[in-house]
């Protein structure tokens, strides 16, 4: 077999065993700790016919195994179970005609909204980052690049929300260019739901830059000590063209590394950014169900986001693979 | 239509002004290098900076309030931060300056050495720590008093609707918002201390007791490291709060979020610890302390931590950052510190409604966001520290 889709397969197998074992941690945290969760979360004014309900309907009857298969099965299906936001736990107990709603109801088009948010940053963050990076590469040591030193340092050290409300400040409020409100519906065209998109993308972009920026530059200077570079220099060819042509293409492998670790960082500045500018996306349905304690949501919430960061950490190792010959041909 | 028609006219301006100035240096200089081999790109950046450069004095001194007496905002904002980054950069050239005369000729030595922006971190860390411990002496009033008017407006003067007892008015309950911003120091900064030194306690020792024993106690704890780290920490904490606030709250939620926070981050530290500890573990100091028939807790303590502390120094900046941003994010998102506690996440999402205000009232305005630049401003302080300190151990130049 080709050694690479060899490698590339015990990647995926290795990646597929971390997020099983991540699943059980997950179910683990909510469900092994000590007392009766359905007392607790119904507080001491719970009637023993609420608490069997909610016992009934979590499956707290069973034993752990048993009920971890199940939400296993369930979440391979797509089935999340039932959230507790919009069920009265009352109509159990009576008839039960309640509308429920489910996990997966809730989620998917937050899920759509949240990859939209993603995606548009990761369009934004990359070519600037890349281009700031070998600009600061060509001109290192320079006014510019110190600028551009301290100033992807403050804002990498800078909490989102920091820099969410100075962007709402100077480009919605004082210069009402944009939304600061990103209040986005399903049958919205690409160019408003894009308008609306554009101020936490923009806030997302200034948090990733930073660091994709600074490797760009790193891995680039690193290169610039090698013969083949100083031979370039010496045969006469322009300094911008010993960049991009010789030096950065042996610089790729640790820039999409940083790309995909920093995409998979998004994955956590989401949550903030979602809050702040009231986005209806994922990471603000998460934190709504956290502060609510519906459970199922925030079990199926937390395996989705441990399930992309396992894939783009994944995506990293084997493009990082890829991008090398010295891995792609071990010895 | 028209805006990309002004930029496109501004860049063919720009272009035009940097071959003019290209050409001006060229023969003013009788063809000096700097001059002859200067691509039209740079001279094109000279020429934008100084533009943009020159734009900002003149936008600087624009009138702050028109003729009717209304404010302008933009101007008055920009006039604000200006000054900050002025003062600041001042304050930590002056501060340089005193190092350098002041101290021991180590001391001396260290600040003649330090960049400003480093000298800038130093300054602000210890103005922070200041106002950490004198907190309640400086507070003009309790973190946790309500007093009769809330939603004073901040500025101190009673003609616009403030008061002079609260400069920077009250919140929507009637609390001092100075206050509030001086106890935060103590509360925001010492909780993320606490934490970050729980954090380095666990996964110090446990990372050098699997570099030491090694076996299937480094394989036990190395797997766990690895599962948990799978796990986005601000996600594995917002589960792990979810499932406490079931059990405990108000002050209580505060301690368990502290806990929880010291534990996710202690893995980063395990890995670092067990990976320093490795190399030291292997030298023959340690072999001689082995066969002196030394103990677990000596080898560890006495041999291993002493030759570990600097890059344990240097990881402890970082992760308290990084721990300081964790506890402001979830005490923004309400999950954090609780209160009564001041707390300086927690006052930006309450006052956040302020900022709509700006054109207006830019002195309101500017509330949530110095509460929120109080935590960057002291997370940019420890990283241009950190950046200095790893840019000197490492001797990395270029």
């Amino acid at each position: 077999m080709n050694p690479v889709i060899k490698i590339i397969l015990q990647r995926l197998a290795l990646g597929l065993l971390t997020l099983f074992i991540v699943s059980i941690v997950i179910f683990a945290a909510v469900n092994m700790l000590p007392g009766d969760f359905a007392e607790a979360i119904l507080g001491q004014g719970a009637t023993p016919e609420a608490v069997a309900a909610i016992r009934r309907d979590l499956g707290l009857d069973q034993d752990p195994v048993t009920r971890y298969l199940q939400w296993l099965a369930g979440a391979l299906q797509g089935d999340l179970g039932n959230s507790f936001a919009q069920a009265n736990f009352a109509s159990f107990v009576g008839d039960d005609s309640g509308v429920r709603t489910t996990v997966a109801q809730q989620i998917a088009p937050r899920f759509a909204n949240t990859m939209f948010l993603a995606g548009v940053t990761a369009a934004i963050a990359v070519p600037f980052a890349v281009t700031l990076g070998v600009l600061a590469a060509l001109y290192r040591n320079s006014v510019f690049d110190k600028v551009a030193n301290i100033s992807t340092l403050t804002s990498i050290s800078s909490p989102e929300f920091f820099l969410a409300y100075v962007l709402i400040l100077f480009l919605a409020v004082l210069n009402p260019l944009l939304p600061s409100l990103s209040n986005i519906y399903a049958d919205m065209g690409f160019g408003e739901r894009l308008q609306k998109t554009l101020l936490p993308a923009l806030t997302l972009t200034l948090v990733v830059t930073a660091h994709m920026m600074r490797m760009t530059r790193a891995a680039i200077i690193n290169l610039l000590a090698s013969p083949y570079i100083e031979m370039a220099r010496l045969k006469g060819i322009k300094p911008m063209r010993v960049i991009v042509h010789h030096a950065l293409p042996n610089a790729l492998a640790p820039i999409i590394n940083v790309i995909a670790l920093n995409l998979a960082y998004l994955i956590t500045g989401v949550v903030v950014v979602e809050v702040v500018f009231v986005y209806p996306g994922i990471g603000q349905l998460f934190v709504d169900s956290v502060k609510i304690r519906d459970i199922p949501v925030v079990q199926a919430c937390c395996l989705i986001f441990a399930a992309a960061y396992i894939l783009l950490n994944l995506t990293a190792d084997i493009l990082s693979i890829l991008s090398n010959p010295r891995l792609r041909h071990p010895k | 239509m028209s805006t990309v028609l002004w930029i496109l006219g501004a860049i063919v301006v720009l272009l035009a002004g940097g071959w003019v100035m290209r050409l001006a240096g060229q023969t003013l200089t009788g063809n000096k290098p700097f001059f002859r081999d200067m691509p039209l790109a740079v001279a094109f950046g000279y020429v934008l900076g100084a533009a943009l450069l020159l734009f900002g004095i003149w936008y600087y001194f624009q009138p702050a309030v028109t003729a009717d007496g209304v404010p302008v905002a933009s101007v008055q904002f920009f006039r604000w931060a200006v000054q900050g980054v002025l003062i600041g950069a001042a304050a930590a050239f002056v501060f340089r300056l005193i190092g350098r005369t002041v101290g021991t000729a180590g001391s001396r030595k260290m600040f003649r050495q330090m960049p400003l922006t480093a000298a800038f971190g130093v300054l602000v860390i210890l103005i922070y720590a200041l106002l950490a411990i004198f907190a309640p002496a400086l507070a003009p009033h309790g973190q946790e008093e309500v007093f009769g008017q809330a939603n004073i407006v901040p500025g101190g003067n009673p003609a616009l609707g403030g008061n002079p007892d609260f400069p920077l008015g009250t919140d929507q309950i009637g609390r001092d918002i100075l206050s509030r911003l001086i106890y935060g120091a103590q509360n925001t900064v010492g909780i993320a201390f606490a934490t970050t030194v729980l954090a380095f306690v666990l996964g110090g020792t446990f990372g050098f007791l699997a570099a030491t024993l090694r076996g299937w106690m480094d394989q036990v704890l190395s797997r766990m490291v690895d599962v948990l780290m799978a796990i986005p920490s601000l996600i594995f904490s917002l589960l792990l709060i979810t499932v406490a606030s079931a059990w405990v709250s108000g002050f209580g939620l505060t301690v368990a979020m502290v806990v929880i926070i010291a534990v996710i981050d202690s893995t980063r530290v395990f890995r670092l610890a067990r990976a320093v500890g490795m190399n030291i573990v292997v030298m023959d100091y340690i072999e001689a302390a082995k066969l002196r028939g030394e103990g677990l807790p000596y080898l560890i303590f006495r041999e291993i931590l002493p030759n570990a502390t600097a890059p344990l120094l240097a990881e402890f900046g970082l992760r308290f950052c990084f721990v300081f941003l964790t506890i402001s994010a979830l005490s923004f998102l309400g999950l954090g510190i609780q209160p009564p506690l001041a707390d300086w996440g927690t006052m930006v999402k309450d006052l956040s409604a302020f900022i709509n205000y700006a054109s207006f009232a830019p002195l309101a305005a500017s509330v949530p966001l110095l509460a929120a630049g109080a935590i960057a401003l002291l997370t940019v302080a420890v990283n241009f520290v950190v950046d200095w300190m790893l840019n000197r151990s490492s001797g990395l130049k270029d």
